[in-house]
Formats: structure tokens, sequence, C-alpha cells
């Protein structure tokens, strides 16, 4: 059965050895035959045409990890959402109230955030005053 | 076709070994956290693979639990890890050494 | 399908804590600046309330929820004792949150909702619940402790408690698995059924356990996994310390006496010496760890791992006698941690003087808050007349009991080497001079009540130890 088994996978193997083969072809070939004549413009990174400004790999804002967070939190909402979804007839009334609750505790973590002014994404203007 | 469950078994103590060895070796704070979520994540698939073998829901409801905890602790840890860098300015664990043991 | 009202009724107390921490975290946006100690008031009323229904799951005690909660005497007198202690907890914080400008309503929130955790831990039957039950302690208290966002240390104890305790999660979760794996369950009396009747895979259950052991070892703080402990109980708030080593520690305890007794019971022989191995290292690590101190906070936390250590000898004797006497350890324990943590935070305003040093001459500055600690100190020793003396004559008598002579002795010596260093704190007390111009700060009214409450308890304990002793005889789990 163990012989069986592993063999099953061999045509896995072979897609993937002549994905490989044909990819590293292609890098190899372009590297060959392709003409190289570098000047700065060609070697600069393209930015939609624009002239690059600064470096990439500078930190992002603070304002974008608070995002993810909140993301995080209610991402994992959809995933109860869709198992209730599924058995929606058989859970009747039952899942409805329980579902209901549920929502309604993440409305309230919703509320909370709101109202600190996590969603504000530029500061209000009457803050600035 | 049937795969049998020590397979699961294996690769799932192999991810949490590697969660594990990655917790111990990182120095990057970040890098840390994710290697927890591999290590739980090797969890899971244990779990569902034992679920399988016995034939028993429950295995897979847990998982559904952990994916929430992981997510919970996922967004605690990161405001954790904001705070610690707006106070200090580094996420290299071996500098976030004031108190001593 | 629908919930019988006597589910609900088993989980009342949870329920009205819900809904008050809910009601906090709704109310407290639109509260004004001036207004926000309203939120410290709304807690209390909840957790009085939900201590106050506790009578209710006491009344109906049974299965809720599938079997998924269990009520029963062992639950009931782990919601009485946890639920003391997030109330004296809250009336603690009152003046500290004001005086160090710290948001009110999460701190209370976070608070309620994390007792929800350990009340589900005390009466979960199933390892869901009480993983779900650990969890929500685990990630409110990392919040609590990470409480001044401000300061450094602070942020450090946050991080520490964070990366090990989620480690701590994983290796828990991992043996969870193995566990549902040998035996195709994770509904306790199942576990154990399947075990006994030596079906499933017993290596693997085996290894489960070992996980299971070394994920509640961690959030026990057992020796070799308590070096989270100092740095934590140092760098985090004052009042969420007091509850860190009261509350999480006793729902810990919980679940893990629930979890051995009961499932892995018929590996008991597997077992039982890991838990006496650990005892021992755990009280030496702790008392020397202690000697060597110079913070209070510190201090204390080296002392509550020895503590942990006192506990799991009445955990090793493996018996009835020894449950009971864990129980009644917990009330004394819980009541003297409380109370010596508070007269800490009320002496190291904004958490500045935390050194023994600090408390020269407090005597003479506050001669009553120098009683008390000193009434709290003498107990944590296990001096006559206090609750920590019953407590730990209990659980000797447990071990000897069992047939632990050599646990018991290592035990004895070891309350007898912590003394040196309680006793340094009482000497500093009342025999130096007090150094420095340390303001003489008037002990707000809040933190009189709960150090009335905590010192009477603690003597009460000493005097009457019966009434509590009673309760924890009859609430003991029901071993085969």
């Amino acid at each position: 059965m163990n012989q069986n088994y592993l063999s099953s996978y061999v045509p896995i193997l072979i897609y993937f050895l002549l994905a490989m083969g044909v990819a590293g072809a292609i890098m190899l070939l372009s590297w060959l035959i392709g003409p190289r004549k570098p000047t700065p413009t060609k070697l600069s990174p393209y930015e939609c045409g624009m002239l690059p400004t600064g470096d990439a790999r500078e930190p992002f804002s603070v304002k974008f990890y608070l995002v993810a967070i909140l993301f995080i939190l209610f991402d994992v909402e959809a995933m109860f959402l869709i198992v209730w979804a599924v058995v929606l007839r058989q859970l009747g009334m039952y899942g409805f109230i329980i579902m209901s609750i549920f929502l309604f505790l993440l409305m309230v973590g919703f509320v909370y955030e709101w109202k600190k002014g996590v969603l504000d994404w530029a500061p209000r203007q009457s803050r600035r005053g | 076709m049937h795969v049998p469950l020590s397979y699961y078994l294996i690769l799932s103590a192999i991810l949490f070994g590697l969660g594990v060895l990655g917790f111990l070796l990182k120095r990057n704070i970040i890098a840390i956290f994710m290697s927890l979520e591999l290590m739980l994540n090797a969890v899971n698939l244990s779990f569902v693979a034992f679920s399988y073998a016995w034939q028993q829901i429950s295995g897979q409801i847990f998982v559904f639990f952990v994916i929430v905890v992981a997510a919970a602790e996922a967004a605690v840890g990161l405001a954790i890890i904001i705070m610690i860098f707006r106070n200090r300015a580094s996420l290299n664990i071996e500098r976030i050494n004031l108190m001593k043991l | 399908m629908s919930v019988p009202v006597t589910d609900l009724l088993r989980i009342l107390p949870e329920l009205v804590l819900a809904v008050f921490g809910t009601l906090i975290v709704l109310v407290e946006p639109f509260l004004r600046r001036t207004q926000k100690s309203l939120t410290g008031y709304i807690a209390l009323i909840g957790a009085l309330l939900a201590l106050l229904s506790t009578l209710a799951p006491a009344m109906y005690p049974g299965p809720a929820f599938n079997g998924l909660v269990l009520v029963d005497g062992f639950s009931i007198f782990f919601h009485f004792l946890l639920l003391m202690i997030t109330t004296l907890t809250i009336v603690a914080s009152f003046r500290y949150l004001e005086r160090e400008g710290l948001p009110q309503g999460e701190f209370y929130a976070l608070l309620l909702f994390a007792t929800i955790g350990m009340g589900l831990m005390a009466s979960g039957n199933e390892l869901v619940l009480v993983f779900l039950g650990l969890e929500t302690v685990s990630i409110a208290t990392y919040v609590l402790v990470g409480f001044r966002r401000t300061e450094v240390r602070s942020n450090e104890a946050a991080m520490k408690y964070f990366l090990l305790g989620s480690f701590a999660t994983a290796f828990m979760l991992y043996g969870i698995a193995l566990l549902f794996g040998a035996t195709g369950t994770t509904f306790l009396p199942d576990i154990a059924r399947q075990l006994a009747e030596g079906g499933g895979m017993r290596t693997l259950a085996l290894m489960g356990m070992g996980l299971l052991f070394v994920g509640l070892g961690f959030k026990l703080a057992l020796v070799p996994f308590q070096a989270w402990v100092p740095d934590v109980y140092e760098g985090a708030p004052t009042p969420v310390t007091a509850f860190l080593s009261a509350g999480p520690k006793a729902a810990v305890l919980a679940a893990f006496l629930r979890i051995f007794f009961t499932a892995l019971e018929p590996l008991s022989g597997s077992w039982v010496w890991v838990i006496w191995a650990t005892a021992i290292l755990t009280m030496c690590i702790g008392n020397l760890g202690a000697l060597m101190q110079d913070n209070i906070k510190r201090m204390l936390a080296y002392s509550s791992i020895a503590h942990a250590g006192y506990i799991l000898i009445a955990f090793a004797a493996h018996s009835e006698l020894g449950i009971a006497a864990v129980l009644f350890y917990l009330v004394a324990y819980a009541l003297m941690k409380l109370g010596a943590f508070s007269i800490v935070s009320h002496v190291s305003a904004g958490e500045a003087h935390q050194s023994i040093d600090d408390y020269a001459g407090l005597h003479a500055r506050h001669p009553l808050l120098a009683a008390c600690l000193t009434v709290f100190l003498l107990s944590l020793i296990g001096i006559p007349l206090t609750g920590g003396f019953f407590g730990k004559l209990y659980i000797f008598t447990a071990g000897i009991d069992a047939n632990l002579m050599g646990l018991v002795i290592v035990g004895v010596v070891n309350s007898a080497l912590s003394a040196a260093y309680y006793l340094r704190v009482v000497k500093v007390m009342y025999m130096s001079e007090p150094q420095g111009n340390l303001a003489v700060v008037p002990v707000p009214a809040s933190l009189v009540f709960v150090l009335t409450l905590t010192v009477l308890g603690t003597i009460g304990l000493g005097v009457f130890p019966s009434p509590i002793l009673q309760f924890a005889q009859q609430s003991v789990l029901p071993l085969p």
C-alpha cells in the first residue's frame, strides 16, 4: 500500500520538475541571448513614470497597524458567520438568537472604537484648534 | 486515495518544532510573533487530522476557537508591539532588558 | 433546540459579569473626563451582584449546556473566592487609577472579563471551555499588565508576559490536541473513561499530558517555568500584580486540579511524581530567589512562586484531604497577597518607591499601615493566629497523611527559610530610621476598606478556621 501511495505522487513530482525546468530555462536564455546596454535611467527603479522619492523600506505609519489590528478582529467574525450560514435552517431560532448576541457584542466593540476616534483617519478639524 | 494519520502528525510536529525554534532563536519581536502563530497552526493541523481519524466533529470545532483566540492574541500582541516601539524605537528583543532576572 | 432556564442559572455569575463589562465598554466613551470614575462603581456593583448571583448555581448544581459546564461544590467554592478577589481588586484600584492618571473604564471592564474567564475555568468540564476560559483571562491580563502605556517597565512586562504566555498556550493546546487524538474526545469524564478502559493510545495520552502540564505550569509559575514572574509582577501596575497573584493563579489551579483529578486520574501513576519533584523545586527556587531581592514587588513575586510550591504538596498528596487543603490555602493566600500588594500600591506612589529600604520607618509615618503589612507578612510565613498558619498546617497534614514525609520536611524547612526575608521587611519598618523625605500620604477610604477586610479575614482564618475549612471539605472533587 505504501508503494502505491508514494507512486501516486509521481505526477506531481514530474509537474514540479517541469515547471522548475521551464522557468529556469527561460531565465537562462534571456540572460544568455538578450542584449545588455545599461544606462542610469534603465537602472533606476520604476515608479509609474515619476522620479523615485526616497527608499520604499521606510517604516509605515502606526495608523496602518491600528487598522490591521481592527481588521484581524472583525475578519474572524466572518468565519463564524459562514459556519452559521451553512446550517442556518437546522439551527433555526436558537442559532439566530445566539448569533445576534455574538454580533451585538461585536457591535459594542465597534461603537467603542468609533467613539474613541480610532477610525478618524485624519485629525479632526475641531481638535486641531 | 488515503493519506495515513501519522503523516499529518509528523508534519504537525515538525511545524510545531520549527515554531519553537523560531521563538527561541529569533531576535525580532515580529518574527517571534510569527513563530507563535506557526505553533498554533501546527496544533490546528493535528486537531483536524485527529478529528478525521476519529470521525469526531469536536476537533474541528476546537480549531475554530483556536483561530479566534489566535486572532485576539495577535491583536493584543500587535498593540503591545506598537506600544513598545513608540516608547523605545526598537524591536530587538535583546534591548528590552530593563529588568533583570 | 432551546436553552433550559437552569442552564442559564448555572452560569448566572458569568452572565452578570458579561452584562456589566459590556455596559462599561458602552458607557465609557460617552462619559466626560471627570465622570470616568463612575465606571468603577458600575464594576463594583457588577462584581457584588455576581457574588450574590453565585447563590443561583449553588442552589441548582449540575451539568449545563450538554455537560460543557459542570456546577458542583468545587466550582461554587472557586466562584466565591474569585469574585471576592475581583471585588477587592476593584475597590483597591479606585484611588490608584486616579492618582496614576490611567484610563478607568477599560481597566474595570478588563477585570470583569478576566473574571468571566476565571469562572469558566473553575466550572469547565470540557477542554474547549477550559481553554477558552484560560485565554479570556490571559488576554485580558496581558493588556492589564501593560496598562501604564507610557512607562517602559510596564511595556516590557506586558511583552514578556504576552510572549511567554502565548508560548505556554501553544504547548497546552498541543497537549489538548494529543489527548484528543489519544481518546477521541475533549470531554473530561469521557477522557477518563477511555483511559481507564485502556482504550486509546497510551503513549499519545502521556505525551499530551506532559505538554498540558508544561502549559499549565507556565501559567501557574511552577519552576522551571517561573522566569517571567518577577519581571511581570514588578512591571505591572500594583493592583494588577495583586490580582495576578491571587485570581488567575487560583483559577488555573482549579482547572489543573479538575483536569488531573478527573480526566487524567487513570494516569495518576505517571504524574504524581512529576508534581512531587516540581513541588520541591518550586519551593526552594522561590524562597532562594526571594532572599536575594531588594525590590518588594519582586520579593513578593518570588514568594508567590514559593507558595505555589506549598500548594503542590497538597496536590501531590492526591487525596480529598489534599484538595480541601488547597482550597483553604487559596483563600488565606488570596487575602494576604491582596492586602500586602494594596499596601505596596499605596506606598510606592507613581510606582517609584518599590525598594524595601523605602519602608524604613514606615511605622512612624503610618503606624496602622505598618501593622497591617506585618500581619500579612507573618501570615505569609505561617505564624499561628493567622490564616497562613492553618493553611500550611492543613497542607502538611495532607502531605503526612499521604506518606509524603520528604516533601513535608522540605516544606517546613522552606517555611523557616522564608521567615528571613519576610522579617527583614518587618525589621526595616520598625527598626530603621526613615530615609529621604517620603511624604505622608493619607490612606484613602477605599484602601482602608480593603485593608480592613483582608486583615480581618487573615486573622479570622487564623482564629476560627473551621467554617471555611468545612466549606472547603464539602467542596472537594470526588475522587474514585
